[in-house]
C-alpha cells in the first residue's frame, strides 16, 4: 500500500544543504504494523513527516518515490496534499497534551474533522464519532464526548488522539513515539489497541520508536535507521531476533533485558575512539581512592513524609496538603546501589529532592552514616552532607549551565568544598577526571552545547564525583538518552561504584534499567512503598501486585531471541 | 569573511536583513556624530559668542537664500541647526544611556531577588513595581522635579536638571526589567544547573550572579534596547513639555518645542529636521531591538 524508494530529503542551512534522509527504502501492506527504529537523530520523525507532506521548511524531498496505492505523494499540488492528510494519511503524535485542543470539547474535535474530509450532516458526524470512542474502549462515548481534554487521563486522550486519526477512515496511520509520554500500563493498553485496529480496520501502522521492547512486542516488520541511512529492514523476528548487521546487533546488545541481570553491556568504542570507562584518569583515580578511604556511607529514612500545600478551594479554609511521599522507611546499606522504581506521579523525584535538601519533609528522620541529615532549609548551606550527596540528574540539557565552560563546571566543588586550593592542580584533577569518564581532556574549555546528550551526562558523572561523595544519588541519568549511550553510562556508574565504593540512589521509570543496576529495589506508587526488597528476589518473585503488574506490562523481547 | 559571518547565528541573520543594516547604519551615524560633536559640529550652541543673531532663520541650503555655510539652516537665534542638532543628541543619547543603566541595575537586581527568594520578598517587590507602573512617567518626572526643586538651593537647581531628568525616566522603566528578570529568573529556578548549585550549598549571590544572570541576559539585551529608545523619547516629551531641559542647554526634544512656535510661520526646518532626527535614532534604535529579540527567540523567527 505504501511504497517508499530512494526517499532523500535535505534541509538547506547555511552550511549549504544538509541531507537528513538518505535512499530510504520501505513497504507497509495494509493491516500491518511496521516499526521504525533508530536513535535520535537518524531521521525517523523525517521519514514520517516526508510521508505526510509535513516537513518542517525549508526541508524538501529532493529525490525518491513516494506512492501511497495508485497515488504519487510527490506529485500532489498544496491543496491536494491537504485533502489527502486526514483523509487517507493521519498522525498520531507523541504528547496528548499537546495534540488535542485544550478549549475544544472532544466532541468538537471529532466532529469537526469529520466534517473537514466528508459531507455529512452534524448529528450523523456525532453518531459516528460515538462509534469511534466505544470502539477505542471510551465507556459512556456520548456523554464522555463533551468533556474537554483535560478532563481525561493521559491514556483516555491517547485513545480519543487514535479516534481523531481514524475518524476518516484511513489507509496509514504514522504514529510518532505514541506512548513514549504514557506509563507501562496505559502503553500497553494503547499498544493493544493499535494491534487490534490493524488486525481488525486493516489499517496500515508506522510505528516510529525509540523503544525496542514495543516493537518487538507489536510490530511485524520492522526497518532499521542511523543517521539517516537505511540499515536494514525486514519481519521483526528475524530483524531483531537474530540480528545480522553490525549496528543491529549492537543496538539490541545495548537493550537492559528484563528478565535477567548481566554484568556489563558489551559496547563497541564509540565515535571519538573511546570506550567507556576505559579512559586513563590515573591521577583522578588515585584522588577518588584517597578520599573513599573511610568507610562506605549509609543511608537510612525513617517514616519520612513529604506535603505540599494543595489547591485552594475556599478563601476561608486552608486547602488540605497534597501528600506527595507517605511514611518511607528503608535502609540503603553501604556501598550499596538501590534501585527506586515507580511510575510518574510516584514522588520518586521528590524523593531525591527531599535526600538532597532541596525539599523539607513534613515529619520523619533521615540519617546519613550515623549523623542525623536536617531536611530542606535546615540543612546548613555548609552542612557536611552537602559535599557527601551528589546528584546526577535526569535531563543533561539543563542539568549544566550552558553558559560556564566545562573547566568552570567541574572545578566547582573541587573550590566550593575546600578539595583542592590551587587553580592549576584544580584544573589538571578536572582534566584527569574527564579522562576517567571517558572523554578526552582537551574538552575541558568548550561549552556544554558543543556536547550529546551522553557526553553531558558524562560531564554531569565527573561533576558528582569530584566532590567527593560518599553518596550518589542517580535521577532517571539515561531517561534523556539513546539505548546504546545508556548502556555505556551504565557501564560507567558500574565501574565507578565498584571502584569507589559509592552508595548509590538509582532513581528509574525503567524496570529493566533498575534490575540490571541494583542491589536492592524499592517500588513506589503514590507517594508508598508497595514492595521493597533484594532486587533478584523481587524480580523472580515480586510479592506485591503492583510490581507483579508492572513486570507483566513492561515490553520485552521474545526468549527465544538470540541475544547478547 | 564569508565562512566567519556563518558561523554566527546572529550575524548570518543580519546580513540577510535589509531593514536592520539600515537601522544599524543610521543609529551609528547618530551617534558617532553625537559622541563627537564638539570636533564635528561647526559652532558651539552653547557658547553665545559663536553665533550671531544677524544669521538668524536662514533656511537650508537647497532653499532660496539658504547659506552654504548653515546646511540645515539656522533658527531665530542664528544658531546652525546640525550643531544644534548634534549637542542636542548628544544631550539625548547621555539621557537615554544613563537612564536605561540605572534602570537595569536596579531593575535587574531587583528582579533577580524576587525571582530567587520568591514568597514575601517577591510579593513586596512586586507591588512596588505595580504601583510604580501605575504613575505616568510624567507624573514621576513633575514629582522628582517637584521635590528637587523643594529641597535644593536654587543655584544648584540648574546644574541638576539633568541629573533630575535622568533619574526620573530611569524610575519608570525600572519595572520592564525587574518583571522580565523576576519571570525568566523563575524559569531558571527549576532548572536542574540551578538545582545543583543549590544542592552543593553554594551561596545565594553566587547562584544568582553567576549561574542565572548569564542565563537570562538574552531577554534583558531586547528590553535594554527598547528602553533605550522609549527613554530617549520619553526624555524629548519631558524637554517638548518644558519639564526637561532649558532652552539654553537644548537636547532632541527642546529643540523640537522651539520649532513648534515658527510651525505655522513658515520657518519649517526649525520643526521639522529635529522632528525627524529623532524619529530616525528611536525607530533605528526599535528596529535593532526587534532584530535582537530574534536572535535571542528563535521561535519567533
Amino acid at each position: 500500500m505504501l511504497r517508499v524508494e530512494n526517499l532523500t530529503v535535505k534541509f538547506p542551512s547555511r552550511f549549504g544543504d544538509v541531507t537528513a534522509v538518505e535512499k530510504m527504502m520501505m513497504a507497509i501492506a495494509p493491516g500491518e504494523i511496521h516499526g521504525l527504529v533508530g536513535e535520535s537523530g537518524a531521521g525517523k520523525s523525517t521519514v514520517g513527516a516526508a510521508i505526510i507532506g509535513l516537513l518542517q521548511p525549508p526541508g524538501y524531498i529532493s529525490d525518491g518515490t513516494l506512492m501511497l496505492g495508485d497515488t504519487d505523494l510527490r506529485s500532489l499540488d498544496r491543496y491536494q496534499a491537504h485533502a489527502l492528510r486526514g483523509k487517507r494519511i493521519s498522525m498520531i503524535f507523541q504528547d496528548p497534551q499537546t495534540s488535542l485542543n485544550p478549549l475544544m470539547t472532544v466532541q468538537d474535535q471529532l466532529v469537526e474533522t469529520i466534517q473537514a474530509h466528508e459531507d455529512i450532516s452534524t448529528s450523523d458526524a456525532q453518531a459516528r464519532a460515538v462509534d469511534l470512542l466505544e470502539e477505542m474502549g471510551i465507556k459512556n462515548a456520548a456523554t464522555r464526548m463533551r468533556s474537554y481534554p483535560h478532563q481525561f487521563s493521559g491514556g483516555m486522550r491517547q485513545r480519543v488522539v487514535i479516534a481523531l486519526a481514524l475518524c476518516t477512515n484511513p489507509e496509514l496511520i504514522i504514529a510518532d513515539e505514541p506512548t513514549t509520554a504514557l506509563d507501562v500500563a496505559v502503553q500497553s493498553q494503547v499498544l493493544d489497541l493499535i494491534r487490534e485496529l490493524a488486525n481488525v480496520r486493516k489499517v496500515g501502522f508506522m510505528l516510529i520508536t525509540h523503544d525496542i521492547g514495543v516493537i518487538a512486542q507489536i510490530a511485524d516488520t520492522v526497518t532499521v535507521m542511523r543517521r539517516g541511512k537505511l540499515i536494514e529492514n525486514g519481519s521483526t523476528a528475524q530483524v531483531l531476533g537474530s540480528p545480522t548487521h553490525a549496528y543491529t546487533k549492537q543496538l539490541m546488545d545495548a537493550v537492559p533485558p528484563l528478565d535477567r541481570k548481566i554484568d556489563r553491556f558489551r559496547v563497541p568504542a564509540d565515535e571519538d575512539g573511546l570506550v567507556a570507562g576505559q579512559g586513563k584518569g590515573d591521577k583522578a583515580e588515585a584522588w577518588l581512592l584517597a578520599g573513599a578511604k573511610e568507610d562506605a556511607v549509609g543511608l537510612t529514612l525513617n517514616d519520612v513524609t513529604v506535603t505540599f500545600p494543595g489547591t485552594r478551594t475556599s478563601i476561608w479554609r486552608k486547602p488540605d496538603p497534597y501528600v506527595a511521599l507517605e511514611n518511607i522507611t528503608f535502609d540503603v546499606r553501604p556501598g550499596s546501589i538501590m534501585g527506586i522504581v515507580g511510575e510518574s506521579g510516584s514522588g520518586k523525584s521528590t524523593l531525591a529532592k527531599t535526600l538532597t535538601g532541596l525539599i523539607k519533609p513534613a515529619s520523619g528522620t533521615m540519617t546519613l552514616g550515623g549523623g542525623a541529615l536536617p531536611g530542606g532549609r535546615a540543612r546548613a548551606r555548609k552542612h557536611a552532607s552537602r559535599q557527601l550527596i551528589q546528584m546526577v540528574f535526569q535531563d543533561p540539557y539543563s542539568s549544566l549551565n550552558s553558559r560556564h565552560r566545562v573547566g568552570t563546571i567541574l572545578a566547582e566543588p573541587l573550590w566550593l568544598y575546600g578539595l583542592v586550593a590551587d587553580k592549576d592542580a584544580r584544573r589538571a584533577l578536572c582534566m584527569d577526571m574527564l579522562n576517567l569518564v571517558g572523554m578526552a581532556p582537551e574538552t575541558i574549555d568548550k561549552f556544554p552545547h558543543q556536547f550529546s546528550g551522553g557526553q553531558r551526562q558524562r560531564i554531569a558523572v565527573a561533576r558528582a564525583l569530584l566532590a567527593r561523595p560518599k553518596i550518589l544519588i542517580c535521577d532517571e541519568p539515561t531517561s534523556a538518552l539513546d539505548v546504546s549511550i545508556q548502556a555505556q553510562l551504565l557501564n560507567l556508574l558500574k565501574d565507578l561504584q565498584s571502584a569507589f565504593g559509592l552508595t548509590i540512589l538509582f532513581i528509574s521509570h525503567n524496570l529493566s534499567v533498575v534490575r540490571q543496576m541494583s542491589d536492592d529495589v524499592v517500588v513506589l506508587r503514590n507517594g508508598r512503598i508497595q514492595e521493597i526488597g533484594p532486587s533478584e528476589q523481587l524480580y523472580e518473585n515480586p510479592s506485591a501486585d503492583y510490581t507483579k503488574m508492572l513486570l507483566s506490562l513492561t515490553p520485552v523481547m521474545p526468549k527465544d531471541w538470540k541475544l547478547g | 569573511m564569508l565562512a566567519f559571518i556563518k558561523r554566527y547565528e546572529g550575524l548570518w541573520l543580519f546580513t540577510r536583513s535589509p531593514a536592520v543594516i539600515i537601522a544599524a547604519i543610521v543609529a551609528l551615524v547618530i551617534i558617532i556624530g553625537a559622541v563627537f560633536a564638539p570636533w564635528i559640529a561647526p559652532i558651539n550652541p552653547y557658547d553665545l559668542s559663536s553665533f550671531s543673531l544677524t544669521d538668524g532663520l536662514l533656511p537650508p541650503v537647497w532653499e532660496e537664500f539658504g547659506s552654504e555655510e548653515f546646511l540645515l539652516g539656522t533658527d531665530d537665534q542664528g544658531r546652525d541647526m546640525i550643531s544644534s542638532i548634534l549637542y542636542g543628541a548628544r544631550l539625548s543619547l547621555i539621557i537615554g544611556v544613563c537612564a536605561m543603566t540605572i534602570a537595569t541595575v536596579l531593575g535587574v537586581g531587583l528582579g533577580l531577588a524576587a525571582g530567587y527568594f520568591g514568597g514575601r520578598f517577591d510579593a513586596i517587590v512586586m507591588r512596588i513595581a505595580d504601583i510604580q507602573l501605575a504613575l505616568p512617567a510624567i507624573l514621576t518626572a513633575l514629582l522628582i522635579d517637584g521635590i528637587a526643586r523643594g529641597v535644593l538651593p536654587p543655584e544648584m537647581q540648574q546644574n541638576l536638571r539633568v541629573t533630575v531628568l535622568t533619574i526620573a525616566i530611569a524610575l519608570s522603566l525600572w519595572v520592564n526589567f525587574a518583571r522580565t528578570a523576576r519571570a525568566s529568573t523563575f524559569v531558571q529556578m527549576n532548572k536542574e544547573y540551578v538545582q545543583a548549585a543549590l544542592m552543593q550549598g553554594q551561596h545565594p549571590l553566587r547562584v544568582m550572579f553567576v549561574h542565572i544572570l548569564p542565563n537570562i541576559l538574552g531577554p534583558l539585551l531586547v528590553i535594554m534596547t527598547v528602553d533605550l529608545a522609549s527613554a530617549i523619547l520619553l526624555e524629548a516629551t519631558l524637554s517638548f513639555l518644558g519639564i526637561g531641559l532649558p532652552a539654553d542647554s537644548p537636547s532632541l526634544g527642546t529643540l523640537i518645542r522651539i520649532g513648534m512656535q515658527f510651525l505655522l510661520s513658515g520657518e519649517w526646518w526649525i520643526l521639522w529636521i529635529p522632528t525627524l532626527f529623532l524619529v530616525a535614532l528611536v525607530v533605528s534604535i526599535n528596529v535593532l531591538g526587534d532584530f535582537l529579540r530574534d536572535v535571542f527567540n528563535p521561535r519567533l523567527r
